[in-house]
């Protein structure tokens, strides 16, 4: 038997990694966006929000069960993103940071506040069959659901990395968002990329919630608790770079769990909150970046 | 006439640049811009490939206006614009940087890698790089990718803005000498802007001199060469 303190923080460890994998994926639509627009987008929270209501309501309405739902709500969130892109953030492009500041925190706000018009402030939670299945590996406990997020989170955020890599449409992306004048002069439609790239990262974070839809409660204001997350893993990462998402993601997971458990209350996120100052007091722009 | 430029007024803010500029290129030519810094070349060429709209006059080029185009769509039609600093991926390969350069037909891969291998013969020494990122070259090497770029799109047009910029002497004349020699073999049209006014009137058939946004003189080679005020002010002879 392990000791039982050594225990309590492996565990915490553990979970750590497991929720890293999910802001992983959030902080990696995020940077695509900023990467590509250089728009900081605050209405990333409330977009997982959406994503997190389509999943409940696929599941409560018609049955379809949380993960087979990823396959609806992923080119729904797409979607939503483009359109969002073309109508709102398109006409803004051009204006000072401030305005777009301000712009996608309107949206965030309009969002939020539709989603409470429409589906009112109740507290929902998604209930599957298999909502208590836990997994022992190496003397630990690992909730199955925790596990699939954390696998699911990965694997999409892998799935985009290798699409960013190899096909020709990943790369007009990476072009456009290093040397916008040069994608243009080889015959990449900017505007054309930055529609894609930010459907493609609404779509990364509408499946992140997706994918904690069946272990954590849906609210129309729950993406804020995952917004200011998503800003810290990305700035700690490096703004536009996509293994610095990765690593801030679980770097910010793990802390943020050790912290819980070894700190009494909410005071536990101080241990994040301390390890981002530091890097960013000795690397400002980040870790890989 | 491959390209025309038909009395453009261009200005950014109240600041007029081009006042009222022409000037033509046709098939096969090299043509070579002459004018001191603010003379408004660079305006010219970023007007002629979409990322500057006239307020005034046309720009036609292979028949049809252009004028009103993003600078996207222009490409396709086959201008290939380098820009000044190169507007290189420096963190993509070299072979990245020199595949996209054939966006524009990105899908016939038999003939992205025809191209590919012709620009690997011109430039030897970036196909020992391809896999290199652009941003670890050096700067007469990443002029090159610049180039080389441009013509995999295979352009009817090439515009060069300030390619010698901080590159050696030496390097200088290799890069203009094989700037020539594609213009021979392919028949691409090249509208050259340069500081170096001797080392670009060398390689230029036509020349036009711009001053205050608007060509004050043009002409053959030998007609610039022959030109009291051209030798003077641009050439230093």
């Amino acid at each position: 038997m392990l000791d039982i303190e050594l225990r309590v923080f492996l565990q915490a460890v553990l979970s750590g990694l497991l929720t890293g994998g999910i802001y992983a994926l959030i902080g990696v639509g995020l940077n695509l966006i900023f990467g590509v627009m250089k728009i900081i987008n605050f209405s990333h929270g409330s977009l997982m929000m959406l994503g997190m209501y389509t999943t409940y309501w696929l599941f409560t309405l018609l049955k379809i069960d949380p993960y087979v739902s990823l396959v609806i709500s992923i080119p729904v969130l797409f979607f939503i993103g483009v359109l969002i892109q073309k109508m709102l953030i398109r006409p803004i492009m051009e204006y000072s940071e401030n305005n777009q500041l301000v712009v996608t925190m309107g949206i965030m706000l309009f969002l939020e506040n539709l989603a409470l018009f429409v589906w009112s402030p109740d507290f929902r939670t998604v209930k599957v069959s298999y909502v208590g299945t836990v997994i022992p590996l190496f003397g630990l406990r690992v909730s199955l659901l925790r596990l699939i997020a954390f696998a699911g989170g990965l694997l999409l955020a892998f799935i985009l990395y290798a699409f960013l890599k190899k096909t020709d449409l990943g790369k007009a992306i990476r072009a456009s968002s290093e040397e916008r004048e040069g994608a243009s002069v080889v015959g990449i439609s900017v505007k054309r990329i930055h529609l894609v790239s930010f459907g493609i990262g609404t779509a990364c974070v509408g499946a992140a919630g997706t994918l904690i839809t069946p272990f954590f409660y849906l609210s129309p204001h729950v993406g804020r608790l995952f917004l200011l997350t998503a800003f810290m893993v990305v700035v700690m990462g490096g703004m536009g770079s996509f293994i610095g998402a990765i690593v801030g993601g679980f770097v910010i997971g793990v802390t943020e769990s050790v912290g819980a458990v070894a700190l009494p209350g909410s005071i536990g996120q101080i241990i994040p909150f301390s390890l981002f100052i530091l890097i960013l007091l000795f690397k400002p722009t980040g870790l890989f970046k | 006439m491959l390209l025309k430029v038909d009395g453009i007024y261009v200005g950014y803010g109240t600041v007029e640049v081009l006042n009222g500029m022409s000037m033509d290129v046709r098939q096969g030519e090299l043509v070579t811009l002459l004018g001191s810094n603010g003379a408004g070349k660079s305006t010219l060429v970023k007007t002629i490939s979409g990322f500057l709209r006239p307020q005034k006059g046309a720009i036609e080029f292979n028949g049809s206006r252009i004028d009103h185009l993003e600078a996207d769509a222009i490409a396709r039609l086959g201008l290939s614009h380098c820009p000044e600093g190169r507007s290189l991926f420096i963190d993509l390969t070299v072979a990245d940087n020199l595949k996209l350069g054939a966006y524009i037909f990105k899908k016939d891969e038999n003939k992205v890698r025809t191209r590919l291998e012709r620009i690997y013969n011109l430039f030897p020494i970036l196909k020992e790089r391809r896999k290199q990122k652009a941003g670890t070259l050096s700067g007469g090497q990443q002029q090159m990718v610049a180039i080389g770029r441009a013509l995999m799109a295979e352009p009817k047009l090439l515009i060069l803005d300030e390619p010698s910029l901080g590159l050696a002497p030496l390097i200088i004349e290799k890069l203009f000498q094989t700037v020539r020699n594609i213009l021979n073999e392919e028949g691409i049209a090249v509208l050259l802007v340069e500081q170096n006014a001797v080392k670009s009137l060398e390689i230029a058939d036509r020349g036009y001199v711009i001053e205050s946004g608007r060509v004050v003189l043009s002409g053959s080679k030998s007609e610039l060469y022959g030109n009291e005020e051209v030798r003077r002010a641009y050439l230093g002879i």
